[in-house]
């Protein structure tokens, strides 16, 4: 099964902070997006191996952007 | 009518949104040619619209327009400007700019650098206030070498604990343990955070109040070297550490209370010779009525506006004035507060977990009428972006009790059409409604509570 996590709003990948291949843990901080001098994180769902990020450090994203793709 | 001479002829307003506008309102009430800096993404917005003239910077980043010294001097040179006003947030507390402001010889519509230096180090700035002789919340008062200096410290103070960053501000660079596994966890990467976000690692521990009012005091150091207070202002409903709601006077204080805090801010800013608007914030103890000092903030608030509705002054006008070495526009030995002022703050975010949500603006109507006030960045057809931070605009109103101040603020609401991006409009509604809010028994964990109840009305 692939989880795939998409923005909520408009932002800007501030970090990303897993690599293609890792293994991230239910909940496991995957990339921290800004938004109006907010940091918001996205947590992975279920956990798994990071199969694509779709965006790098600096990047503006809009909402419903996919950030990353979990299998 | 004053006298123009005394006032500068021009003024370049380094700031955005709703503050720069209402800077640019007052100078050009006053007949001063007024400059602003933008960034390209910023260029619709009425601040831009309203001032005489426009500069847009090109950056990456589209905050740096706001915050590049050497290219906002250069348009400082260009537009041949003789002063320079910092609004709050950016480069307002950046005592490298001002220094560099006077080293060019423009007016600094704020403090000496000097000053903003010092109590921009909030280890130092707690020193000065304990010299002063102003109480100054636990702790040893140094920065925290390791670890276990932060736990001894700890000890003494007694958990659970704020750990701080000292040259941080604004609610960014704090974290809160309640144990000292909790402490152990948080040092390293406060340091590491305060060292990112404002180039020192130097960390402090203040003892962390549960049940606390956040209140602080406008002061007015005159050009003539007297520090008067202009009453304070409850700042206590806060999310994430950042203001939402700020009233004055501020309910619920006993008058010996109060009395003392405006004594406590004198003392202080007449200790470091403070010139210009400032404010001296504290933590009031709900129970108690004791107090500690928190820091300066050596800037105009984003709440002036309720000190402004209360004395009839414009906040703004007197600072020009004083920068410029001219006597206010009142009798300082004859400042009269009257009545009762509410400010909630509009923000581009959700009402339950309070999340960004920028948005194209497709209808924004104020609401309008006596004894209302708003001070907006934004109209129809803006576009709110996530560059830069949610405040839209600033909702006060103002009568002669607070009852009816609230009442006011009821309708006020009601009358607020933001359609595009999100709104906390929904939260302010609560907030106005909720009982401890209109008692006016309420400390800094009102917004937990409310959040948690309208979470479960929703389900």
């Amino acid at each position: 099964m692939t989880e795939q996590i998409s923005a909520d709003m408009s932002a800007n990948v501030w970090k990303v902070l897993v690599s293609q291949g890792d293994s991230v843990e239910p909940d496991q901080p995957l990339m921290i997006l800004e938004s109006m001098k907010m940091e918001i994180p996205v947590l992975s769902e279920d956990g798994g191996v990071v199969q694509r990020l779709h965006v790098a450090e600096g990047e503006s994203v809009a909402p419903g952007h996919l950030l990353v793709e979990i299998q | 009518m004053n006298s123009p001479r005394e006032l500068p002829a021009s003024l370049l307003v380094v700031n955005r949104g709703e503050i720069a506008r209402r800077i640019v309102r007052t100078a050009q009430r006053l007949a001063i040619r007024t400059v602003v800096v933008h960034a390209p993404q910023d260029a619709d917005l009425p601040f831009v619209r309203e001032a005489d003239e426009a500069v847009a910077l090109e950056s990456s980043v589209p905050a740096q327009a706001y915050m590049d010294i050497d290219r906002i001097l250069e348009v400082a040179r260009e537009r041949g400007v003789e002063a320079i006003h910092p609004g709050y947030g950016f480069l307002s507390e950046s005592f490298e700019f001002a220094e560099a402001v006077e080293t060019a010889g423009l007016v600094w519509v704020g403090p000496a650098s000097e000053t903003i230096r010092t109590m921009g180090d909030k280890i130092e700035a707690r020193g000065v206030a304990r010299r002063a002789g102003v109480p100054v919340g636990g702790g040893q008062g140094q920065a925290l070498a390791s670890i276990e200096d932060a736990i001894s410290d700890a000890d003494r103070i007694g958990y659970p604990v704020i750990l701080k960053a000292s040259a941080g501000g604004g609610g960014i660079g704090m974290s809160i343990a309640s144990s000292a596994g909790e402490l152990i966890s948080a040092f390293e990467s406060t340091r590491r955070r305060s060292e990112q976000s404002f180039g020192s690692a130097a960390v402090f521990l203040e003892p962390y109040v549960h049940a606390a009012r956040h209140v602080e005091v406008q002061v007015l150091g005159l050009a003539d070297g007297r520090v008067l207070s202009m009453g304070e202002r409850d700042c206590s409903v806060q999310r994430r550490h950042q203001k939402i709601a700020e009233e004055t006077p501020a309910p619920g204080l006993h008058d010996d209370v109060r009395v003392a805090l405006h004594r406590a801010a004198v003392v202080l800013g007449e200790a470091i010779g403070y010139r210009n608007a400032g404010t001296v914030e504290f933590l009031v103890d709900s129970a108690t009525g004791e107090f500690t000092f928190l820091e300066v903030n050596t800037r105009i608030q984003v709440e002036h506006p309720v000190t402004e509705l209360v004395s009839g002054i414009d906040l703004v006008e007197e600072q020009l004035r004083i920068a410029v070495g001219a006597p206010t526009t009142f009798n300082p030995e004859a400042l009269s507060l009257a009545g009762h002022a509410i400010e909630f703050r509009v923000y581009a975010e959700d009402s339950r977990r309070f999340f960004p949500a920028p948005g194209r603006i497709a209808h924004w109507e104020e609401p309008a009428g006596q004894g209302i006030r708003v001070d907006s960045g934004y109209a129809s057809g803006n576009e709110v972006t996530q560059y830069f931070d949610p405040l839209m605009a600033k909702l006060c109103t103002y009568a002669t009790t607070r009852s009816e101040a609230l009442a006011l603020m009821r309708r006020a609401l009601d009358d607020f059409v933001i359609e595009g991006p999100g709104s906390n409009l929904e939260f302010l509604r609560a907030l106005v409604e909720s009982q401890q809010f209109t008692r006016g028994e309420y400390d800094t964990s009102i917004v937990t509570h409310l959040q948690t109840a309208i979470s479960a009305a929703k389900g």
